[in-house]
């Protein structure tokens, strides 16, 4: 489509199919950006051109592109950065201008399947921009942590300050997603009117999600606005996760004309998070797959923060025991507690995301709920996991 | 003025919730679970107070 193209990763296949990058004041990119409406892909939905603003009245600016996907069940910063490294490249460079930056870096997990593609790519241009390899673990792409892992080395979330501000060396850093960042390569080249006519009105352009559907994991560009119903037949499913392990279940029958912004996702108590769509089939249990999720986002907390440190693994428990026995009702309560205070006091957004996901099992899955807690759990317990 | 705990200097001392019940309580872990509402003005001293006295000093008071 417009980010996922056939052009191979080359410079000059890059510079073939998309033409080189104009050379626009600072003044107009800001503008460009503005009236393009674009939103950070990494999650949050925040407009990209009033984060570039607010950073560009910072003196000696830091430009970091974030491309770390912490996310188990997410490949589409992989797929961008192996495919098209270029156009990542050409964004950085583009935000450099806009916020008037006198350094680049590029985040990226270590071991990541798109760092040869990387590698190569700065090879081929001049543009210093610095590369990091980031620790994999899952809370080690939050912005905090990234920014932490650029200034000491320790890639772990930090309080009380915030990158637009006081980012890597103590000054105002723009950290922005490499999809987000691809996008602003585009719209510097093709203006804000070509970028808008595709995708929603409010929240336009393209998205790179993950689906995964009857075990196969695919990225695909879409434009925004497109109906859940419409990425995968949903005959077969019972339910979705939307927004990755941080995100949302959300019943098949609800999901089927759900559009994919993050206006529509809210009113659905969802979030589009990085884009990362999961179907649930017939028969599998949806409280041993989210039960499997917590213990995962336990085991993957920082290890900084009491609420965090007990609470996470607190809740996991409780949910594996409904999942998979042995169960008394009388914990219910305390998991019901701990889901009310968990969220909401830790450094990062660790612990609200891992309640998120329990909250919306809790909805989506009420009756299978219902049964285990009378008659213990169900024939879809032991069926061998969809999740990542 | 708002209370606020830095979670990650905090390690439960719970001298806060003994010096500022009214605004701060613990968790079954013993970490604090802060009002985030403004302080009322009559408790602002006592939260100046026991801002001083945590160990970890993890206590902050931001302006509103």
């Amino acid at each position: 489509m417009r980010l996922l193209t056939d052009t191979g990763p080359s410079l000059r296949e890059h510079l073939e199919q998309h033409g080189p990058l104009p050379t626009l004041d600072q003044g107009r990119l800001l503008e460009q950006v503005d009236r393009s409406g674009l939103r950070g892909r990494g999650g949050a939905g925040f407009p990209t051109g009033r984060k570039l603003r607010t950073v560009s009245a910072g003196r000696r600016t830091v430009v970091l592109a974030n491309g770390c996907e912490g996310e188990p069940a997410a490949d589409k910063d992989v797929a961008l950065l192996s495919r098209h490294p270029h156009l990542v490249l050409d964004g950085i460079a583009v935000a450099a201008r806009a916020v008037g930056a006198v350094e680049t870096h590029l985040a990226v997990r270590a071991g990541s399947a798109a760092l040869p593609a990387v590698r190569r790519a700065l090879g081929e241009r001049p543009q210093g921009v610095v590369l990091h390899e980031v620790p994999d673990r899952y809370v080690a792409s939050e912005e905090t942590a990234l920014v932490n892992f650029v200034n000491t080395g320790v890639a772990l979330p930090t309080f009380g300050t915030r990158p637009f501000e006081q980012g890597i060396g103590r000054r105002p850093t723009l950290v922005n997603n490499v999809e987000t960042l691809a996008n602003l390569a585009l719209i510097a080249r093709h203006g804000p009117e070509w970028f808008r006519a595709l995708g929603d009105p409010d929240e336009p352009g393209t998205l790179l999600l993950t689906v995964t559907h009857e075990g196969v994991r695919r990225v695909l560009e879409v434009p925004t606005g497109t109906a859940l119903g419409g990425l995968v037949s949903l005959e077969h499913v019972r339910a979705i996760l939307v927004g990755g392990y941080f995100g949302t279940w959300i019943p098949a029958d609800q999901a089927q004309g759900l559009a994919l912004t993050h206006r529509d996702l809210r009113a659905a108590s969802g979030a589009l998070g990085a884009g990362v769509v999961i179907t649930l089939p017939p028969g599998v249990c949806g409280l041993a797959e989210t039960a499997r999720i917590a213990h995962y986002l336990a085991g993957q907390n920082a290890g900084q923060c009491g609420p965090c440190i007990n609470g996470l693994p607190a809740i996991a428990d409780a949910l594996h025991r409904l999942a998979h026995g042995p169960w008394d009702d009388a914990m219910m309560p305390r998991l019901d507690r701990w889901l009310g205070i968990v969220a909401g006091r830790g450094a990062c957004r660790h612990p609200d995301g891992a309640v998120q996901l329990v909250r919306s099992a809790f909805i989506t899955f009420a009756p299978d709920v219902a049964r285990h807690r009378t008659h213990g759990p169900c024939s879809g317990h032991k069926r061998p996991s969809v999740l990542p | 003025m708002r209370m606020r705990v830095n979670p990650i200097a905090c390690s439960a001392h719970g001298l806060c919730a003994e010096l500022l019940p009214e605004w701060v309580s613990l968790d079954e872990w013993g970490y604090p679970v802060i009002d985030d509402q403004p302080l009322p003005a009559q408790l602002v001293k006592a939260a100046k107070a026991a801002a001083a006295a945590c160990p970890k000093l993890a206590l902050r008071l931001d302006r509103d």
